[in-house]
Order: C-alpha cells, then structure tokens, then sequence
C-alpha cells in the first residue's frame, strides 16, 4: 500500500540574525494509513516545524529549499494556496499545544466545532451538532448534549483539550497532526486527553503524526517513533523496539533522563523551617492554602506535590510573606517570622531566596550577568568592585558556567543557563533555604536534568535546604527527601519519599502516581482496562467543574 | 562607538528623519548666525514676494520671513521641550510610584489624573490662560501638567506590566527598596517605549502651542513662533502669496522628521524585546 505521507529530503530554512539558518535538514518520513508515528525531541529540534510542513505550511520567515512532501498523490510544496487551504481541516487537521489559547474565547465550542464542516459546505449547523455531541460523547466529555454551548473559559484546561481533538475530527481527516497536545496538562489530566486522543485515532483509522518531548507519553500511543535532533533525523524504529533497544547515544540519553534517584539519607535534626497550621487566602471568605505544617531541615530537600490549583506556589508566596498568612505560624531557624515581608528583617531576607519557574521572566533583560549576581554580594555583604567581581566569578564557576557569560545579557542565554543564574543569584546570598517553584518545568528533560543534578551537588557542598514545589514525579524521585502531597489548598499526605512510594496512599496521592506514564507502551491499555474495577475512576473528577 | 554603530544600522527613512531635525535644529541654535535682520526688525513692505534679499519674501507687517521663521524656530522648539521634559518628569515619576506602591498612591493620582483628562485639554489651557493671563511660564506650566496626565497613564500602564515579572518579585524578595525598585528595574525595561513617546509628545505639544498662537494665546509678539505666523498671515492666501504656507510646512517638516525617528526607535526596540 502507497504511503498516505511520504515526505522526501525536506530541507527547510528560516531567517534569522541576517542569515538562513537550517531548521530541517532532509528529513525522509512515511505515514500509512491509520498509523502513528510519534516526532520525539527538545525544543529546537524541529519537531513543530516538520509537523506544520506535513501540511504544507510554513511558519513567517521559513521557507522550504529542498524536498517534497507527497499527500495522498499530490504534492504540497509549491502547491497553489487554495489547493492547500482545501485540505486543511478537512483532510489534514491540526491539534495545537495550548487549548486555551486556541480557542476563540468570544465563541461557544460547538460553532466553532462547526464553523469548519459549514464552511467547507460538507454540513449544515444541525449536522455538525450532532456529530459535535457524537464526537463529545467518544471522547467522555460531561454532558456531551450540553457542553457544546458552553465558552472555553467554562471548561477545564483537560475537556478543552478534547475538545479541540473533536475539533480536529470534524471532517473525519485522513491526517491528525497533534503538536504536543497533553505538554500544559497535569498528569491526572493528561491520561484522559491520552485515551481520548488513542480512542479518536483507532476509531477512524486515522493516521497521525503525534509531536511531543516525552518518551513516556509518545510511547502509548505510536506505533513508530521518529527522533530528531537539531533538525536530523536521529533514528526511527517500532516503538518497542526503539524503548528497548535503542541505536543511538541520543536516544539512550532521552530514555535515562527520568531514571534518576537521590540516595536514601538519614534524616538531619536540625529544623530550618518549620510552618505550623498556616491557612491564607488572597480575599477573606476563600482560603488558597489550610492547615498547613511542615518542616523543612537543614542539608535537605522537601519536596511539594500536586496539580496546578492545588495551593503549592501559594503555600511559596506563604512563607515568603509575599501573601501574609491569616493563621498559624512561620518560623525560620528557631525565630517566628513576620507574616508580611515588609516586617521582616534584612539577615532573615537574605537566608531566605527563591528561584522560580520561568527563568526568562525572572531576569531582568537590561541587565547583564555581573549586575545580576553582582547586586546581591553588594546589597548584603557590601562588596567592593574588586571582591564582587571575584565572588561573580566564582558563583559562574559554582553553577559550571564560564567567565565569558560575565558580560552578557539575559537574551544571549538558553533556557537552561538562564535557570543556573538564577540559581547562583539566590546562592549568592549564603542562604539557608532556597524555595524552588517548578524550576525544572519550563525547560527540556535534558537540561532539567543538568539543573537537578547541579542543585544537588550545591546541596551536598553548602548544606542549603531546598523546598521543592513540583507536579512531576519523577523529578520529587530525583530530588527529594521527604514529599508533602497537597490538594486544593490542603496536605494530604506527608512522609519520607521511599515511604511515599510504598502503598498505601491517599486516594488523590494513588490517582498521581498511577497517572504518571511509564516507559512501556502497554501502560495505558494496562491502566484502561483495569479501570472498571477501578474504584475511583479516571474519568470522574470531582473537582472538574460540573457542566 | 556604540552610538557611531548603532547609527549606521539606521534605516534610510531614519537617517532622513534624523536630518530634517537636525536642520531644525541647527537653525534653531544658530538663528542669530543665520538670520539676516534682528527678530521683529521692519525691514520693507508687507507680503513682499520671494527674492530680491528676502529669501521667502516678507510678512504682514513688512519683516523679512525668513528672519522669522529662524527665530520661530528658536521659540517654539525651545518652549516645547521644555515643557516636553517637564511633563514627564511628572508624568514619569507619577505613574511608576503608583504602578509600584499601588494603594491609597495609585488611588489618589489616577482619580486626580482622571479629573484633569475629563475636561478637553484646549478648552482647559484657552480658560487658565485667559484668567492668569498668557505669559510663558504659566504656557509652560499648564501644558506640561495637562500633558503629564497622558504620560502618567502610559507610565503607569507599562510599569504595571513590568511590575508583575518575576524579576521584580526577586527583587522585592531580596529586600530592595521602592526606589531601587522603580529605577533599576522597572524604569530601564519601560524606557524605550517612553523615549518613543517622548518623541511623539515632543510633536503634540509643539503643535498644540501652534494652535494657541494661533488663537491668539501662545507665544506673545513681538516674539516669533511658527503657530502664530500662520495666523497672521493666512490673509496672504487670498492675494495668491505662498506667505503663511512656509511656516506651516516648517511645522509639518519638523513633525514628519520626529515620526520618522521615532518609528525607527519604536520598530528596534521591539526587536529587542523578541530576541
């Protein structure tokens, strides 16, 4: 059977600093029909870009140099636009990353489910409706009747991604493009948008290229996985073949990178931090963190579990007084603190830091490195000229960055380095704890894992206590000495890690751990069929709005 | 160096900019070089044409035009920057304070800021000017505060933005002041938008002044400023002279030329912020 893809030698270019700068370098891939093929690799490595040229599209500023890319007989490059415009959405369809900015916000779900079929004049409202509700009804959304008529903003981060799966199947495409659609989702959420995606493909016999940087997830639902570096292609195979047997060194390292596990210490006594029945709340009637208590000791890392919404940033911006807590007490070292920042003195400040997420937002652009790390040594220790730049050295070496980024820029950085400075601008300081919110989400699992690495060698050379705010399992098995599970503003369960990943759980604390992909693409089917015994269900969230 | 290579990245419609400004400039500052009789010095009769030692002709009352327009120049630039300035010293440092203590600051200058804008800017400054009489410095004086309320809700707004990125957090976490805060870390990331602005206000204002000489409230004669020779001699247009058409296209050349440049500012710095 001919190939219903075929892409050859697809060499594609983008403009970038004055030059063309090579974002495909001849890439061969074939699609059958009801196969998937899974595009694995960091950001940068042409994953999206592939995905877009599968449909003939190029983003502003690229363009296509070399190759062909053969539909079903036809050819794309170079095609006439309304011949392209023809297929897409109906015949090739496309699954954005982010749902949420997808969607038309001013727009029910269902007219915009519709809008594509009624256009084209292959249906009319009433027959799009009714598919939409079928469609809706496939993938175990709520209310399938009634949930079309609802806005984006009235479903949850997880039904809107389905949604826009239905979306994509409203003209029963021969190709389904799926560019990282489950990356901004919790884990709980990501095994339904999982198996409705796997559902919606074998249904129809749909093929689809499924784009993501998880091996784990990609491995569930492709049948061939494809992986790219820089724009090469790096290797391709079976899915089973390529998890267990893997060619390439590459390949190997993006198989290992979740593999990580801290050695079992015994705990310190020493407590730096301790937090007992804090409850706060941003207005007075509606508390975002309750009874909370914890302890943080010295020389080690808490880590903080559970899903976006679930209190753990809020708990964060707690302790640092930047959200002063209404009840309970915070105390560092032995002294109860202030509640609000502004009571708080200058040595409890600079024995306090916090890295955060985001690294791009967290550095001032208009400054350069040595300023950055420069003005804590400064404001805290009164530094001259001379010992600054000595201690900026220094600190750059510590988080193993050369003394040629001393003169740059935030903007000249990768995301990755970006983390590190942020990282030594908190260590300038001589902290005692340092909390870390979701410091590794933002970035690729491979220099996630660099990050890691590093905060756990400055942890067994400064003694620094990490409290360590995550969503991700993997990095809390990394990291952490003791986990802290909360939902919805409370701790549900709390413990000594290899404790709390022995049974039993809390039934929340099962549903993370179980929704967690393995690196076996029979995890989800094992997890689906077991699923009716399953006493609290997958697909019944309670703390989902009701539609 | 820096700034010898940052020129040569110009565009060519930046250099043009850059040009036309500067030679308003330059005849600005080296009027009385330039200019061949004194500023309200009567030198032949009215609404003579070009030619014959007046290079433009002369005015209403028979002084030489191109005297004039020097001088005009001189006033209405100089004015206009000043108040320029002026008004975003205030508007400036008014809408970061807000922007960053938030509270009962923010709350007290914006209501106050919103008074002044519910009333039309032209009809507030013809009705202060009337009653404290048309004087420079209360010229200066009520348009750069009328002005700064435009600067403050710009000021304001992109301090807002920046004020919630995580690096000022940081900054705040570490213990940093208020003024710190507001001039090392959130001023230097608004700075190319608000010099953008600068260049732009730079041009209402000087056109706003022209209106007011225009109206017979601007600058005072026997002083020259470009508003009010338009004024004086629009009259000429119905004997066929070009008289009041070259003060109003010094207005429109010295506009144009501020726009080109600061376009060209405008489009770098956003290419700066997506790199």
């Amino acid at each position: 059977m001919d190939p219903l893809l075929s892409i050859r030698e697809l060499t594609l270019k983008g403009r970038g600093n004055d030059a063309w700068v090579t974002l495909l370098d001849k890439i061969d891939l074939d699609l059958r029909r009801g196969e998937v093929l899974g595009l694995i690799g960091e950001s940068g490595a042409g994953k999206s870009t592939l995905g877009l040229a599968a449909m003939g599209y190029t983003r502003t500023g690229c363009r296509i140099t070399e190759g062909s890319v053969m539909f079903d007989g036809m050819q794309l490059v170079g095609a006439p636009r309304k011949a392209l415009l023809a297929l897409r959405g109906t015949r090739i369809a496309y699954v954005a990353q982010s749902a949420a900015a997808s969607f038309n916000p001013a727009h029910q779900l269902v007219h915009q489910f519709a809008e594509t079929p009624v256009q084209r004049g292959i249906m009319d409202f009433d027959a799009a409706r009714q598919k939409a509700e079928r469609l809706y009804r496939r993938l175990q959304l709520p209310r399938p009747e009634r949930i079309g008529f609802r806005y984006p903003h009235q479903v949850s981060g997880g039904q809107l991604q389905r949604a826009m799966v239905a979306m994509a199947m409203a003209c029963d495409p021969d190709i389904i493009v799926f560019d990282e659609p489950t990356t901004a989702l919790d884990v709980t959420t990501q095994i339904e948008v999982l198996s409705a995606i796997k559902e919606a493909i074998q249904l129809r016999q749909t093929a689809a290229l499924y784009i993501t940087h998880d091996l784990a997830v990609v491995a569930q639902v492709a049948d061939r996985i494809m992986v790219l570096q820089h724009g090469r292609q790096v290797e391709e195979g079976g899915t089973r073949d390529l998890i267990d047997a893997p060619k390439e060194s590459y390949t190997r390292d993006l198989l290992n990178v979740r593999r990580q596990k801290k050695t079992t210490i015994s705990p310190s006594r020493e407590v730096v931090l301790e937090v007992t029945g804090v409850t706060a709340g941003y207005t007075k009637r509606k508390n975002v963190v309750e009874e909370i208590s914890l302890k943080v000791r010295k020389g080690r890392t808490v880590a903080v579990v559970g899903e976006s919404g679930s209190g753990k940033t809020s708990l964060a911006r707690v302790i640092t007084g930047l959200l002063p807590a209404a009840q309970g007490q915070i105390s560092f070292d032995g002294a109860v603190l202030a509640p609000s920042l502004k009571g708080r003195s200058k040595e409890t400040l600079r024995r306090l830091r916090m890295v955060y997420q985001m690294p791009d937002v967290a550095l001032n652009p208009r400054q350069k490195i040595r300023r950055i790390l420069g003005r804590p040594l400064e404001f805290f220790f009164h530094m001259d000229a001379q010992a600054k730049q000595r201690k900026v050295l220094e600190l750059l070496d510590m988080i193993e960055m050369g003394p040629e980024f001393y003169d740059r820029y935030p903007s000249e950085l990768s995301g990755g380095q970006k983390q590190r400075i942020c990282i030594a601008r908190a260590l300038a300081s001589q902290p005692d704890l340092i909390i870390c919110d979701e410091v590794t989400s933002a970035l690729d699992q491979l220099v996630a894992e660099g990050i890691l690495k590093l905060l756990q060698r400055l942890q067994d050379q400064l003694g620094v206590s990490y409290l360590f705010i995550t969503h991700d399992l993997a990095t809390v098995k990394a990291i952490a000495d003791e986990v802290i599970v909360m939902l919805k503003g409370r701790i549900v369960e709390q413990g000594p890690r290899d404790e709390m990943f022995i049974p039993p759980h809390h039934d929340y604390t099962r549903r993370l751990f179980r929704s967690v992909p393995e690196m076996d693409p029979a995890w989800l089917d094992n997890l689906l069929a077991s699923r009716d015994g399953d006493q609290l269900g997958y697909f019944e969230r309670s703390d989902e709005p009701v539609v | 160096m820096q700034f010898l290579r940052t020129l040569r990245q110009t565009t060519i419609s930046a250099r043009i900019g850059m040009a036309m400004v500067l030679i308003t400039l330059l005849a600005a500052i080296l009027a009385p070089v330039i200019a061949p009789y004194e500023e309200a010095e009567v030198v032949a009769d009215v609404w003579l044409p070009p030619g014959d030692g007046h290079l433009l002709g002369t005015d209403q009352l028979g002084r030489d035009l191109f005297t004039r327009m020097v001088y005009g120049a001189r006033n209405t630039i100089a004015i206009a920057l000043l108040i320029t300035c002026l008004a975003f010293l205030v508007g400036v440092v008014g809408g970061l304070l807000a922007a960053t203590m938030r509270g009962w600051v923010d709350m007290l200058l914006s209501r106050i800021v919103d008074v002044v804008m519910a009333f039309p800017a032209l009809i507030l400054s013809l009705m202060v000017l009337s009653i404290m009489g048309a004087s420079i410095p209360v010229l200066i004086i009520v348009i750069s505060l009328l002005d700064a309320t435009k600067v403050y809700r710009l000021a304001r707004a992109l301090a807002m933005d920046i004020e919630v990125m995580e690096f000022v957090e940081a900054a705040r976490l570490s213990g940093e002041g208020t003024w710190w805060i507001i001039t090392k870390e959130i001023l230097p990331n608004a700075l190319p938008a608000l010099i953008a602005e600068f260049g732009l206000r730079f041009c209402f204002i000087f056109l706003f002044i022209s209106a007011l000489s225009f109206l017979g409230l601007g600058i005072q004669p026997p002083a020259a400023d470009w508003g009010s020779m338009v004024r004086d001699n629009a009259g000429a247009i119905s004997f066929d002279m070009m008289t009041p058409l070259w003060p109003a296209g010094a207005i429109a050349f010295l506009t144009i030329g501020i726009n080109l440049v600061v376009d060209w500012f405008l489009h770098r710095s956003a290419q700066i912020r997506a790199r």
